[in-house]
C-alpha cells in the first residue's frame, strides 16, 4: 500500500491505496466522486477527464500516487445544481447531452479549451479541440454549440 | 393546453441537472454493502473444445471467494440464454438454435466467450486469480467468412452446415414474371459492414441476494428491465418474478446493445446467492468490443426491374446475415422481419421477393443495433435507386419522385401497410434546403481546386412503434410488444407517471412530463416520471425500435384519459352538478355554462378526502393505469441529402453539407427530436466512412479498442441542417411516429451515393476510408486510361 495526499475539489485528502490504483478509481471508489466516468481505459474517450493543477488530464491512465501533492478538480468541484458553472449551464441550454455519460468529461475538457484558447471559439477550433472526447449520442452538433456558448458565458462571469 | 412546457415546445431537459453536475447514478456508481467483484475469464480462441478446466489454484488465490464454471450453472439448473423470436425456414421447419450457456459447457465459440468467473474481494484480485485458471483447449478451425461457413466445422451440433435459417418473403412467381417483362435490370452487390455499438457507458451489473427475504436484486445496464426479469425468471430460472427485482438506473446509451440478456448479468445475480455477497461486474472497453452484441453484417445481391419509362416493376434481394456464434435475444428477427418488410422503401413496387440466410460464425453474437434491419434495408433500396437512376440516365431525385408511393394507405407486397406520408413534400423541402439546383456550380468550383464533389440522396422509410402484439406474434415473436403506464395523482395534485419505457438518453423525464403538463394543465415541475425499476413499475416492454413515444406515450395518454374521466366524476360531486355537465380544460374542471369550477389539484384532494361521495358511488383516490397495444407499425420517413468533397490525392472525404428532412408525425419536443436526428446521422456517417469490426481468419477481433475501431469524433463531422414535414400517424392517439433511429437508417446510403457520384465509380465498400476511396479513384482512372 502507498500513502497519497492530494487536494480534491479544494479539500485535502489522504489515503492508503494499492500503488496500481488509478486516479479515476481513487476518485470513484475511495472518494465516491462518481461523476468522473471510465469509458475506455485507454485515454481515448475522455469520459474520465479531470483537471490536475489546472490542466485537463485523463484520469483513467493516471496513477493516483502520481498526483501526490496535486490539486485535482472534478465535475463535482466546478458547480452545483443551485450554482451551475457557466459551461454546465451551456450544455443544458444547448441540449449538449443525451445519456449524460460522456458529459462530465466533455464539460471538463471544454473548460480547459476555454482556459487555453480564450472565449471566442469558432466551430473548427472547438471540433479540433474536442478530438479527445467521444460522444455516441449527440453527433457533437449541440456539444459544439454548447462549448461556444459556454466559452462566452465564462467571459461574462 | 399549448404552453411553454406543453406538446411542441422545446423544453430544456429536467434530467440534465444531475448529469451536468456529476450526480447521475449509473450501474457502476451503485455499490452494495459487502460487495465482491467478478472477473470473467474469456476464451482466447474463436472455436475450441474445453478438454480440461482446472480452477483449483485460482480458488486459493488471495481474496478469492469462489470460481464458478458452466458445471456449476448446470448443477444449479440455471438455464441457457434465449432467443425470443422463432423464424421458420422456407420449408416450414423451425430455425436451428444452438444452446447458449452463460458459462461455457465443454466448448467455446468466439473470442470473448465466457469460460469461468472469478469472484473476489477486489476486481484486481479477481483478475489476478483468473491467470491461475488452467484451460486445455482443443482448438478447432474458426468460421469467419459467411460465404464459406457451410463448409464447417459445425459450430453447433444442431446446425451441421452453420445455417440458422433459410427464410423468404414475398411472391417469387410474380417477381420472376415481372423481371421477364423488364426493359432494364439494375444489379448491385453490397456489404453492410459489421459494427460495434459502443454506448459510452460499458455494460455493468450488480447482483444482490437477500437470504432473509429470498429476493434477488439486479442492477443492470438495461433498456428493458422487465424483459430482463421475465427472461431471467421464466427461461433462465434464477428466481420467480416476485422474487427478482431488476433495476436499470441511469443508463449511458444503449443503441440496441442493452436490450439483450447477456451472460454477465445472469452470472452476477446467480453468483450473489452462491457466494452470499453482492457481486459487481463492469466491462472494460475491450470486453465491450468482444462481447456486446454487434450490429449489421450482411452480404446482399439485389436486382431491380424497370420499364422503358423508369417505372419500377419488381425487386428481388438475396441476403446472407451473420448472426455470430449464438442467437442473441432478438437476433433472429433483425435480418428477417425487421429487414425484408422495409425493402419496398418509399416506392410503389408491384412485386418483391426476398431470401435471407442466417449464418452461424465463430464471432460475437449479432443483434439489433440502432435501426436494426431497417438501415440494412434502406442501404439496399437507396443504393439501388441511385444506381438505377444513373443507369437509366435519370436525375436521382426525379427517378425517386416518379416511383414514390403517392396514395395512402398503401399495402406493400412485403407485409407492411403504410398509413400515411407525403414523400414528395419531404423531397421538395430537402432539395430546396440543400440548394440542389446550384449543385452543378459548386461541383465546378470544387473541380477548379482539384477536388471531386458529389451529392447523394437517401429517401428512407422505417417501421417503428414496435409493435402490434398480434402481428408480431403471428410472425414468431415470443412476447407482445405493447406498453404500460400508470398515472398516480397525489392528494395535492402532483403527478407520478410510472412507465414501462426506459430512458437512456432520450429525455423521457422531460417529454413524458410535457404530455402530462399539456393534458392536465399542471406545471411540468409537478410531474415526475418513474421508470427502470420492476418493483415500482408493474410491467413494461422497454425502449427500442423508436417505440417510447408512439407506444409508451400512447399508454400514458390512455391513462390520462381515465384520470380526467374519473376527475369529472369527483368534480360532479364536489361541484354538485351532473357529470355530463362537467368540462375539463386548461387544468380546471368546470360546470358548463356557470362560473363554478375547481382546479385539477382541488379535485385530486376531493378524490382522496372523499367527503362528498360515498364509496358505493365512487371509489376514493385518483390513480389510473393503461396498457396500449398499437394496431399498426408507424412509418417515419424522410429524405437526407449528403454533399461531399473528395481530395483525389489522399482519398479523404469531407462532408460539406448535410440536409435532413424527416416526417416523424407530431413532435413533442423539437429540441430533443433534432438531437436524436443528429446522433443517428453521426452513427450512420460513422458506418459509412470509418467504423468497421474486423475479425482475422483465425477469428481474432482486431478492432477491439478505440485505437483500432474508429469512432466518429467531433472533427470528423459537420453540423447538420434539419427540416421537418408532418403527416401525423393515423393509428395512435398522439400522431407520433418515432425519431430515434431515423438518422442511422437514412445516412449510410446518402454518404455512399455522394462518394460514388463524386468519383464516378460504383464499387466502394463501407467504411469508405481514405484508403478505400483512393483505391477506387485509382481503379476508375486506370479504367479510364485503359479505355
Amino acid at each position: 500500500m502507498a500513502s497519497v495526499t492530494m487536494i480534491v475539489n479544494g479539500k485535502e485528502v489522504t489515503a492508503n491505496v494499492d500503488p496500481r490504483t488509478l486516479l479515476a478509481q481513487f476518485l470513484r471508489e475511495h472518494l465516491h466522486l462518481t461523476g468522473t466516468h471510465v469509458g475506455c481505459d485507454t485515454s481515448q474517450c475522455g469520459a474520465c477527464v479531470v483537471h490536475v493543477d489546472g490542466r485537463s488530464i485523463k484520469s483513467c491512465t493516471t496513477l493516483a500516487v502520481a498526483c501526490e501533492g496535486a490539486s485535482v478538480t472534478t465535475i463535482e468541484g466546478i458547480g452545483t445544481p443551485e450554482h451551475l458553472h457557466p459551461m454546465q449551464a451551456a450544455f443544458r441550454e444547448n441540449h449538449g447531452l443525451q445519456c449524460g455519460f460522456c458529459t462530465p468529461g466533455m464539460i471538463m475538457s471544454a473548460i480547459d479549451i476555454v482556459n487555453r484558447k480564450g472565449h471566442q471559439l469558432d466551430e473548427h477550433t472547438i471540433r479540433e479541440e474536442l478530438e479527445g472526447n467521444i460522444c455516441r449520442c449527440t453527433g457533437y452538433h449541440n456539444i459544439v454549440k454548447a462549448v461556444a456558448a459556454g466559452a462566452q458565458a465564462m467571459a461574462a462571469k | 393546453m399549448s404552453s411553454a412546457t406543453g406538446i411542441g415546445a422545446s423544453v430544456l431537459r429536467k434530467e440534465d441537472i444531475r448529469f451536468i453536475t456529476g450526480k447521475g447514478q449509473y450501474t457502476d456508481d451503485v455499490n452494495r454493502q459487502g460487495q465482491a467483484h467478478a472477473y470473467f475469464l474469456r476464451s482466447p480462441h474463436a472455436h475450441a473444445t474445453i478438454k480440461k478446466l482446472d480452477i483449483s489454484a485460482a480458488k486459493k488465490a488471495p481474496g478469492v471467494l469462489d470460481v464458478l464454471t458452466g458445471d456449476d450453472l448446470a448443477h444449479d439448473k440455471v438455464g441457457g440464454l434465449i432467443c425470443g423470436w422463432m423464424i421458420h425456414n422456407k420449408d416450414g421447419s423451425p430455425m436451428k438454435a444452438g444452446a447458449h450457456p452463460a458459462l461455457a459447457q465443454g466448448k467455446v465459440r468466439y473470442v470473448g466467450d465466457h469460460v469461468a468467473v472469478v469472484i473476489a474481494e477486489t476486481y484486481s484480485q479477481a483478475k489476478d486469480a483468473a491467470e491461475k485458471i488452467i484451460v486445455d483447449y482443443g482448438v478447432l478451425p474458426a468460421v469467419v467468412d459467411m460465404n464459406t461457413a457451410s463448409k464447417g466445422p459445425a459450430i453447433h451440433d444442431v446446425a451441421s452446415d452453420n445455417v440458422v435459417y433459410d427464410w423468404h418473403l414475398g411472391d417469387k412467381a410474380a417477381t420472376e414474371a415481372a423481371f421477364k417483362n423488364a426493359k432494364h435490370i439494375t444489379k448491385i452487390d453490397l456489404v453492410n459492414n459489421r459494427l460495434i455499438p459502443n454506448a459510452m457507458e460499458p455494460r455493468a451489473a450488480v447482483g444482490d441476494y437477500d437470504a432473509g427475504t429470498e429476493v434477488f436484486t439486479l442492477y443492470t445496464t438495461s433498456q428493458n428491465p422487465h424483459v430482463a426479469r421475465l427472461v431471467l425468471s421464466a427461461f433462465i430460472g434464477i428466481a420467480p418474478e416476485h422474487k427478482l427485482r431488476v433495476i436499470a438506473p441511469d443508463v449511458g446509451g444503449g443503441f440496441g446493445s442493452k436490450i439483450f440478456i447477456y451472460a454477465e448479468e445472469t452470472v452476477c445475480v446467480w453468483a450473489s446467492k452462491r457466494v452470499g455477497r453482492p457481486v459487481k461486474w463492469t466491462a472494460d472497453r475491450t470486453e465491450a468490443f468482444l462481447s456486446d452484441a454487434h450490429g449489421r453484417d450482411h452480404i446482399t445481391h439485389a436486382e431491380l426491374a424497370t420499364d422503358d419509362k423508369g417505372k419500377i416493376l419488381a425487386f428481388r434481394v438475396k441476403t446472407k446475415a451473420n448472426l455470430g456464434a449464438y442467437l442473441s435475444t432478438f437476433s433472429s428477427c433483425v435480418p428477417t422481419y425487421l429487414y425484408a418488410p422495409l425493402l419496398s422503401g418509399q416506392y410503389d413496387i408491384p412485386a418483391i421477393y426476398v431470401e435471407v440466410e442466417g449464418i452461424y460464425t465463430t464471432t460475437a453474437p449479432v443483434d439489433a443495433y440502432r435501426g436494426a434491419g431497417r438501415p440494412e434495408a434502406t442501404f439496399v433500396v437507396e443504393r439501388m435507386m441511385e444506381k438505377a437512376a444513373r443507369e437509366l440516365g435519370m436525375d436521382p431525385a426525379t427517378f425517386r419522385r416518379k416511383n414514390f408511393v403517392k396514395s395512402f394507405p398503401h399495402q406493400t407486397p412485403v407485409i407492411m401497410c403504410y398509413d400515411t406520408g407525403n414523400y414528395t413534400a419531404s423531397l421538395d423541402l430537402a432539395l430546396e434546403m440543400a440548394d440542389y439546383k446550384n449543385f452543378g456550380k459548386r461541383k465546378k468550383e470544387s473541380a477548379k481546386h482539384g477536388k471531386l464533389r458529389g451529392i447523394g440522396f437517401s429517401a428512407y422509410i422505417e417501421a417503428c412503434g414496435i409493435a402490434p402484439s398480434a402481428a408480431v406474434g403471428s410472425l414468431g415473436a415470443g412476447v407482445g410488444l405493447w406498453e404500460s403506464a400508470e398515472v398516480r395523482v397525489n392528494p395535492v395534485g402532483t403527478v407520478e407517471v410510472l412507465t414501462g419505457s426506459h430512458s437512456h438518453g432520450q429525455g423521457h423525464e422531460t417529454t413524458f412530463a410535457q404530455l402530462v403538463s399539456d393534458r392536465l394543465g399542471i406545471d411540468i415541475n409537478s410531474v415526475a416520471i418513474v421508470h427502470g425499476d420492476t418493483d415500482k413499475v408493474q410491467f413494461g416492454m422497454g425502449t427500442y425500435g423508436s417505440r417510447s413515444g408512439s407506444v409508451g406515450m400512447s399508454a400514458i395518454s390512455k391513462a390520462l384519459d381515465k384520470v380526467i374521466a374519473k376527475g369529472k366524476k369527483v368534480a360532479s360531486y364536489a361541484l354538485e352538478a351532473s357529470e355530463k355537465d362537467i368540462e375539463f380544460k386548461d387544468g380546471r374542471f368546470s360546470v358548463a355554462g356557470t362560473d363554478k369550477s375547481l382546479a385539477f389539484g382541488e379535485v385530486a384532494l376531493q378524490a382522496y378526502i372523499a367527503h362528498k361521495f360515498t364509496g358505493a358511488e365512487l371509489e376514493p383516490g385518483l390513480k389510473e393505469g393503461a396498457f396500449y397495444d398499437p394496431t399498426n407499425f408507424t412509418f417515419p420517413s424522410g429524405v437526407h441529402i449528403c454533399e461531399v468533397e473528395i481530395d483525389p490525392d489522399t482519398g479523404v472525404t469531407s462532408i460539406e453539407k448535410w440536409t435532413a428532412v424527416d416526417d416523424f408525425g407530431n413532435v413533442i419536443n423539437p429540441m430533443i427530436v433534432e438531437g436524436q436526428v443528429h446522433g443517428g446521422i453521426a452513427q450512420g456517417i460513422g458506418q459509412a466512412l470509418m467504423e468497421g469490426a474486423h475479425y482475422d481468419k483465425d477469428g481474432q477481433l482486431v478492432t477491439a479498442s478505440y485505437m483500432d475501431y474508429t469512432m466518429p469524433r467531433a472533427d470528423n463531422l459537420p453540423s447538420f441542417q434539419i427540416g421537418m414535414t408532418n403527416t401525423p400517424c393515423t393509428t395512435n392517439p398522439l400522431g407520433l411516429k418515432g425519431c430515434g433511429e431515423a438518422g442511422a437508417i437514412a445516412s449510410p446510403p446518402a454518404v455512399i451515393n455522394a462518394i460514388t457520384d463524386a468519383i464516378g465509380h460504383e464499387n466502394i465498400a463501407m467504411p469508405a476510408t481514405p484508403q478505400a476511396v483512393w483505391m477506387a479513384i485509382q481503379a476508375s482512372s486506370t479504367k479510364i486510361a485503359a479505355e
